[in-house]
């Protein structure tokens, strides 16, 4: 077996936390229950890395299975990664029926063509997705496969989830690949990014729960806002006050769990606003800042600045948009309109 | 009764008895917090603040979280002749203290003990801090 495919799982094994290298060693399905149950996960790391190798040996993997190895870690551990997410525009043909082979076929065809150092991997989910795994090489270097790129790619969407490598200069050809293989005109990336893959494709799938205008507007069972406080010696004085504020936050937010996104970046170009006194700046010229919003779980949090009052009801639309226009990056400039994007 | 700002609806004026003391209470993690209270001050009538106005600043025990100085508490406290109580709400035992100790000036601030009145604890208004 070759050393760097060896060093390659022995790097890949150490990733994986103690108690979960056994079932993700299942889950690779490359060695056999028998040689799994020789081995002993009560040791260190280091050990039960150097034990994995060498029945790796016996079974003489290849660059093919520690790859595969690689996308069953990375699937498990996709919130390590950040994710930015791609559109692609079908030519305006009819719905053609997809080919999981044709596609392998043309997606490897269109990346060797152009570079033949590559290692690429593909493997399928039940949920419809296609992970795809592609290490980089040089046309005088072979594969770099510690710093690979992760498409993950829904057949039935035009949406596909990119985790490149630190090499940028390969995804012009990654892309060229996915639409040559998913037989689409064109890729563009959208200005959504984040770390959780399953929220962002709540996002574009619209798979949160959104908020709908209702028929006839009725009290909803959400509408009691305080209903574990029946403490009847408490009186709350600003009860109309409080179910306004969460009415509005609803009509925001929905009911439902929120997309997790870890940050929302405005990229200001406008002119400043001060007092006239003041006079900050002499120039009439836009004033350029960027604004960040980071967060464990940055909608949630938003959605409770103003049931908690740290913030006016209504949240600015800036805010609340980012889920419906599904994206998290804006450009700001001074037009007509409040809101321009790029 | 709780609020969260004043003045207080006037839609309940009817269903609302008498005040006998009224306690702002700060959040240290939160300069809108103080900022809230400072505007509300304004809509409190004069006689309130001869010892029946009390701030309570709660989250002290969040020490790395602070956005507002203790400093800055107490003068408010000083202008309006007001005491001021520290408190970390999240701890059982402090929070029982505390709100046997508002107990305790509400009871006098109504009228509740025979021989004290709200106006003496403006004479207690020293705080260990001051020397």
């Amino acid at each position: 077996m070759d050393e760097t495919v060896a060093e390659y799982i022995r790097r890949t094994v150490l990733k994986m936390p103690r108690d979960e290298i056994k079932m993700m060693l299942q889950k690779w399905g490359f060695l056999s229950e028998a040689q799994l149950q020789t081995l002993n996960f009560h040791q260190q790391k280091d050990n039960i890395s150097q034990e994995v190798v060498q029945l790796c040996e016996e079974n003489s993997a290849g660059i093919k299975q520690a790859a595969a190895l690689d996308i069953i870690y990375n699937h498990i551990y996709q919130n390590k990664r950040m994710w930015s997410v791609y559109q692609m525009k079908k030519s305006g043909e009819e719905e053609e029926y997809f080919d999981i082979a044709d596609f392998k076929k043309k997606f490897k065809g269109r990346i060797r063509s152009a570079l033949k150092n590559v290692t690429i991997t593909f493997k399928e989910y039940e949920d419809n997705a296609i992970w795809i795994r592609v290490a980089w090489g040089t046309p005088h270097k072979k594969p770099n496969q510690y710093k690979p790129s992760y498409v993950v790619y829904h057949s039935q969407t035009p949406y596909v989830f990119i985790s490149a490598s630190v090499l940028k200069s390969n995804l012009p050809l990654l892309c060229q690949a996915l639409i040559v293989a998913s037989n689409y005109r064109d890729i563009r990336e959208m200005e959504l990014r984040s770390h959780s893959l399953n929220s962002l494709k709540d996002i574009v799938f619209k798979r949160y729960s959104q908020n709908f205008q209702t028929y006839s507007p009725k009290p909803v069972q959400g509408w009691n806002v305080e209903p574990e406080n029946a403490d009847r010696r408490i009186v709350h004085e600003n009860r109309s006050a409080k179910e306004r504020i969460h009415r509005l936050n609803q009509e925001s937010f929905g009911c439902g769990p929120q997309p997790k996104l870890e940050f929302a970046q405005y990229r200001l170009d406008t002119m400043f606003k001060s007092d006239p006194k003041m006079d900050v700046l002499d120039k009439k010229e836009p004033f350029r800042c960027l604004v960040k919003f980071s967060s464990p779980h940055l909608l949630e949090s938003l959605k409770s600045l103003t049931p908690l009052g740290m913030a006016d009801a209504p949240l600015s639309p800036l805010l609340t948009c980012i889920t419906h226009k599904a994206r998290n990056y804006f450009k700001i400039r001074e037009k007509k309109e409040s809101f321009v994007s790029p | 009764h709780l609020a969260t700002s004043l003045p207080l609806p006037s839609e309940r004026d009817h269903l609302r008895p008498r005040i006998d003391m009224v306690v702002f209470m700060i959040d240290i993690t939160s300069k809108y917090s103080l900022k809230n209270v400072e505007t509300s001050l304004a809509h409190v009538d004069a006689n309130f603040f001869l010892g029946k106005v009390c701030f309570l600043v709660t989250g002290v025990g969040r020490v790395n979280a602070c956005s507002i100085e203790t400093n800055a508490v107490c003068k408010l406290a000083e202008a309006y002749c007001s005491p001021v109580l520290f408190c970390e709400l999240e701890l059982e035992g402090i929070r029982a203290a505390t709100a046997q100790r508002l107990l305790r000036m509400l009871q006098i601030c109504a009228g509740h003990i025979p021989g004290v009145s709200a106006l003496s604890f403006v004479s207690l208004m020293r705080n260990s801090n001051d020397d």
